[in-house]
């Protein structure tokens, strides 16, 4: 009886978890080692090796990396002032700028088609004060803009957050100890909210590595990411062991980079307890 | 904060304070309502162009609502909000109801079974959007190949846009039911037992009540996400199914049409609604803190 209860608890989400996450991920890897016959290859990893895609994945890592660069050096003074605001509407402020992270980026990216257009709000404004016109729009500076514009709240929070745990004793330790403002923050402040700053760069890189959305609107169809090769194997072209192959690839970079969080992390965790 | 109280401290720096201070909090006020303009200039663009009556986004033609009247009277963008809303709401109550589950199972398991079944929950939450989108859309490619032979085909379209949607948002009400449970008094559950209550209504009588703002929460987080979602949906629909984002991505590549940004604004403005009425903060937290812990 106790069994048949445990299992009726346990059956529907492990059932679940077990054909909709794991073994999908079992089908992408069968599917990126296999030809259409069902005979095992590498032919479809080694689709990445050509030029175009070669291209497309380099300058995805290059805008991604320059979009998490951004973020961090936006988001980390933001966050450090929204720490030490001291009014009564704290709490509405904070979430005023983590807000956006919830709405949809489809459409927040829409907006900056709008902005950016050859014709658009902000080349309208620069001709009404007789200023040089931005042409932009289908750049990866566009894009580079997107994705910076897109996931800044996702460096914002967990920075945010982890300020707020930071032991207001230990800063005014250091200050008392002799420490300067710049030294309290290199070597005290930021250290401790490196799990923080971890975390942040991972919700901007890995979704800005694999971004389509932000280059089909921002990009037109002139400049490519690995997101937009990939996607388009699946839906325009229909060869789904080669998006699979090309997904593979993809999956090493986002798995590297979890990895390194990971790592970053456990270093933390053996720094806390060591103080 | 925590360096000003410091300053306090010490007389000698308490001078430097006084003239520090003033410069300083400008700056970050002007540096505050810059990121605040960056983030939300653009969505406010978007909405006053749902009301210029001109179609060209060009001119200002003055104001006007034609565009949501003709959103409404579009068959295929009702549709689509029809979708939307439908899916959102079933995705939404299964999560919830799966989470549920799942929290107090898991909550009985030992410590590394546990660790091991969470961490395979929380991968959609992890991996990129697009991956998961595209394992997805395999698995039912593949399921159809493999019923295909007893004559059975898999049509993409509600059912696995569906299930799509409760997939990505399990590991979000697993996040915001289970902190609540951990933090639940075993021992009045087990008196409701002593005293003859039966498991389930032991449960519903004195588990429930605790834990329901964080089941609430999850289902809020859960409907938020489905009805933001677009890459998942991407993949796992089918030609002739839409929800609202897939139809503006549809609509956006072949030229933007006014009634997309009536549209737009009108699915910014209820998610806002949503966001402000349901508190924003603790689920968040939790999202990132889980993040973080990962």
């Amino acid at each position: 009886m106790k069994n048949f209860r445990r299992l009726w608890l346990d059956g529907p989400y492990l059932l679940w978890t077990a054909a909709f996450i794991v073994i999908p991920l079992f089908t992408i890897v069968y599917y990126g080692l296999t030809d259409k016959t069902g005979a095992f290859t590498w032919d479809n990893i080694l689709a990445m090796g050509t030029l175009e895609r070669m291209k497309a994945l380099i300058l995805s890592l290059v805008l991604s990396l320059i979009a998490t660069a951004v973020c961090l050096v936006m988001a980390y003074p933001l966050a450090l002032i929204l720490t030490n605001l001291k009014s009564g509407a704290t709490g509405f402020i904070v979430s005023i700028f983590i807000i956006p992270m919830w709405m949809n980026s489809l459409l927040r990216i829409l907006a900056w088609q709008t902005l950016l257009e050859r014709n658009g709000v902000i080349n309208q404004i620069l001709q009404a004060m007789h200023l040089p016109k931005l042409y932009i729009i289908n750049t990866p500076y566009a894009i580079a803009l997107g994705m910076i514009y897109d996931f800044l709240p996702f460096m914002i929070l967990p920075i945010y957050n982890s300020l707020l745990k930071l032991d207001p004793n230990v800063v005014n330790a250091a200050y008392d100890l002799g420490a300067n403002r710049f030294q309290t923050f290199w070597k005290v402040i930021f250290p401790l909210t490196l799990p923080g700053v971890i975390s942040g760069i991972t919700m901007v890189f890995v979704p800005a590595l694999t971004t389509f959305v932000i280059s089909a609107f921002l990009g037109g169809s002139k400049v490519l990411l690995i997101g937009n090769v990939i996607e388009q194997q699946f839906t325009q072209v229909g060869d789904w062991n080669i998006g699979s192959g090309l997904s593979l690839v993809l999956m090493v970079f986002i798995l590297i980079s979890m990895a390194v969080m990971q790592h970053y992390d456990k270093d933390i965790a053996e720094n806390k307890t060591a103080l | 904060m925590q360096e000003e109280k410091a300053f306090a401290k010490t007389g000698a720096c308490a001078v430097r304070k006084t003239e520090g201070i003033p410069l300083r909090k400008i700056l970050s006020r002007i540096y505050l309502i810059f990121i605040f303009i960056l983030l939300y200039a653009p969505i406010a663009v978007l909405i006053v162009f749902s009301f210029n009556s001109s179609r060209t986004r060009a001119k200002w033609g003055g104001w006007t609502l034609q565009w949501y009247v003709r959103m409404f009277q579009d068959a295929a963008i009702m549709a689509a909000l029809r979708n939307t809303l439908i899916i959102a709401l079933l995705s939404a109550l299964i999560a919830t109801l799966l989470g549920l589950m799942a929290s107090v199972s898991l909550l009985n398991m030992k410590h590394k079974k546990r660790s091991v079944v969470l961490s395979l929950i929380d991968i959609p939450m992890l991996n990129a959007e697009i991956v998961t989108g595209i394992c997805l859309m395999l698995i039912f490619i593949a399921l159809g190949q493999f019923l295909s032979r007893w004559g059975y085909t898999i049509e993409f379209g509600f059912a696995t846009v569906l299930i799509g949607h409760i997939t990505f948002n399990l590991p979000y009400t697993v996040l915001s039911i289970m902190p609540k449970l951990r933090q639940i008094n075993t021992s009045t559950y087990e008196a409701a037992l002593d005293l003859g209550a039966s498991r389930w209504l032991a449960f519903r009588k004195v588990i429930l009540p605790d834990i329901l703002p964080g089941v609430l929460s999850g289902f809020m987080l859960a409907f938020t996400l489905s009805l933001d979602d677009f890459v998942i949906t991407h993949f796992t629909k089918g030609p002739g199914f839409d929800t609202i984002s897939t139809k503006v991505y549809t609509e956006v590549r072949k030229g933007i049409k006014p009634e997309m940004y009536a549209l737009s604004t009108l699915l910014f403005v209820s998610i806002l609604l949503i966001l402000l009425i349901f508190g924003r903060g603790p689920k968040k937290k939790a999202a990132s803190e889980h993040l973080s812990r990962v």
